[in-house]
């Protein structure tokens, strides 16, 4: 589904991802931990195409990511992407954060678009939220439309980055909730997140960045009784 | 004093000669600084938006617009376009509307360069997002990117239209019947009151421009009230609560 040949990145001179190989496939929730600045981030902005890579290439469904003839949008349009910053619309309604997108790039009527969102908006549980704007919601409601928004065009994959840094202790669980639900529909999920209790109850696989690399990865059971690496064991310690 | 001079030729001041003759005065000078102002304002998006482009061959032009307009006094520009109007259009152009494309032409490059501030001013999380769901840069402008940054121009935008609403009287001197050249008009033939004509004039300028500004002070609080006034009102409703 997801294939990563080798890539690598600079910002300037900072050799941010230094060859990454990987192949993620339908269904799979993986979770990308490790510390920060290890280029976890910048991993997955690749797999959309917010961030260039200079060397390598990232196949989604077998087109690739980075050739000039590829329809980025439409690629995009597969693969939701969930904010540390939410990133919602100030200006318009929830309802209409979740239906701008299939409106405007699926050529959806409105009808229908609001339908979907407010389906969405009642899976995340904030059907009574639609009406209002982003700036009247609490940070876990806001993060739970950005993840509907997400959902809101059908996406294949979904890409979350971050998704509970910015929120209150009280607000994760709320959200992380939400995540569970869409990992257990079977959508195929890669998680940026320090929320070890999430990646032990729905990833198939955790890997760990630093410097650039994965340098360690595997199931939940192995990653966290049994980790080589003498960096994730100290990673680990830190943060159990 | 002579307050009755002022109170004579109010007609004049306010409509010129109109409806017997051509529309003047303030009535004018209204019209000129609306029609600049709209022109520009679609002159200042275009070229606003050219200065953010990558591509340099649309970039680099706007700029040059830009910074010439900027480093030039608009009474040079009102000479310019009345001298070369009638050269490049090979028929003569009436004063009113050579001063209007001026104000146009002046107004934009600012306007342009508000626009420019509006855009960059919304994070960029807002153009990520909206491209991540699949829309193309031209969608995420219209739909997401712009209209926060046409609201956050606003308080800009209004002293843009208030400076032009002023400027307006430099058409003046190419003979246009606007506010100012109508009160020079009624000094000249009075001869009896200058002082009270240009204050009279003056008060004039200054309603229109308050009641700009003041406006603009309304609309803005108008519209940021579902984003961030509820906000406010809910914490101070919860800092009473919690207070008794």
């Amino acid at each position: 589904m997801i294939r990563v040949e080798g890539i690598h990145k600079w910002f300037d001179d900072f050799h941010v991802l230094q060859g990454i190989t990987e192949h993620i496939t339908p269904g799979e929730v993986v979770v990308v931990c490790g510390p920060s600045g290890s280029g976890k981030s910048t991993f997955i902005r690749c797999i959309n195409r917010l961030e260039d890579v200079q060397e390598g290439k990232i196949f989604v469904e077998g087109k690739d990511v980075y050739s000039s003839d590829v329809d980025i949008n439409q690629l995009r349009a597969d693969v939701g992407m969930v904010f540390q910053q939410f990133n919602l619309y100030p200006h318009i309604t929830v309802l209409k954060n979740v239906s701008l997108a299939p409106i405007k790039v699926k050529k959806m009527s409105k009808i229908e678009a609001e339908e979907i969102a407010l389906a969405l908006l009642d899976k995340v549980g904030i059907y009574d939220q639609a009406h209002k704007y982003p700036a009247e919601l609490s940070g876990g409601q806001q993060q739970r439309v950005a993840i509907a928004r997400g959902l809101a065009m059908q996406p294949k994959i979904m890409l979350f980055d971050e998704p509970t840094s910015a929120l209150d202790p009280e607000m994760i669980n709320e959200v992380l909730k939400s995540m569970i639900d869409l990992a257990k529909d079977g959508m195929t999920m890669i998680v940026v997140t320090h929320e070890m209790g999430f990646a032990r109850e729905v990833a198939k696989r955790i890997f760990f960045m630093d410097y650039g690399k994965i340098l360690e990865k595997g199931t939940p059971e192995h990653f966290f009784k049994n980790p080589q690496h003498e960096r994730t064991k100290l990673f680990l310690r830190e943060i159990l | 004093m002579h307050w009755e001079v002022v109170w004579n030729n109010m007609d004049y001041f306010l409509l010129g000669r109109y409806p017997a003759g051509p529309l003047g005065g303030l009535a004018l000078s209204i019209l000129l600084a609306l029609g600049g102002i709209f022109l520009a304002f679609w002159i200042g998006i275009i070229f606003g938006l050219l200065r953010l482009s990558k591509r340099w061959y649309l970039r680099i032009p706007s700029i040059i617009y830009i910074e010439i307009i900027r480093g030039t006094p608009l009474l040079l520009l009102i000479f310019w376009f009345y001298f070369l109007a009638p050269v490049i259009f090979h028929r003569p152009m009436p004063e009113a509307r050579t001063t209007l494309m001026a104000f146009a032409v002046f107004t934009g490059a600012y306007v342009a360069e508000i626009v420019r501030a509006g855009i960059l001013s919304i994070p960029k999380g807002q153009m990520e997002a909206a491209r991540s769901s699949g829309l193309n840069h031209r969608q995420a402008m219209t739909y997401i990117v712009l209209p926060q940054a046409l609201r956050n121009m606003i308080p800009s935008f209004v002293n843009q239209f208030v400076s032009l609403t002023k400027d307006t009287s430099l058409a003046y001197i190419i003979g246009v019947q606007e506010l100012t050249r109508a009160a020079t008009q009624v000094n000249n033939r009075s001869l009896t009151a200058p002082a009270e004509i240009f204050f009279a004039i003056a008060v004039i300028y200054f309603i229109i421009c308050f009641s700009l500004t003041q406006t603009s002070r309304w609309l803005e609080k108008r519209l940021s009230y579902r984003t961030a006034g509820k906000i406010h009102q809910k914490a101070i409703e919860l800092l009473d609560d919690s207070l008794e």
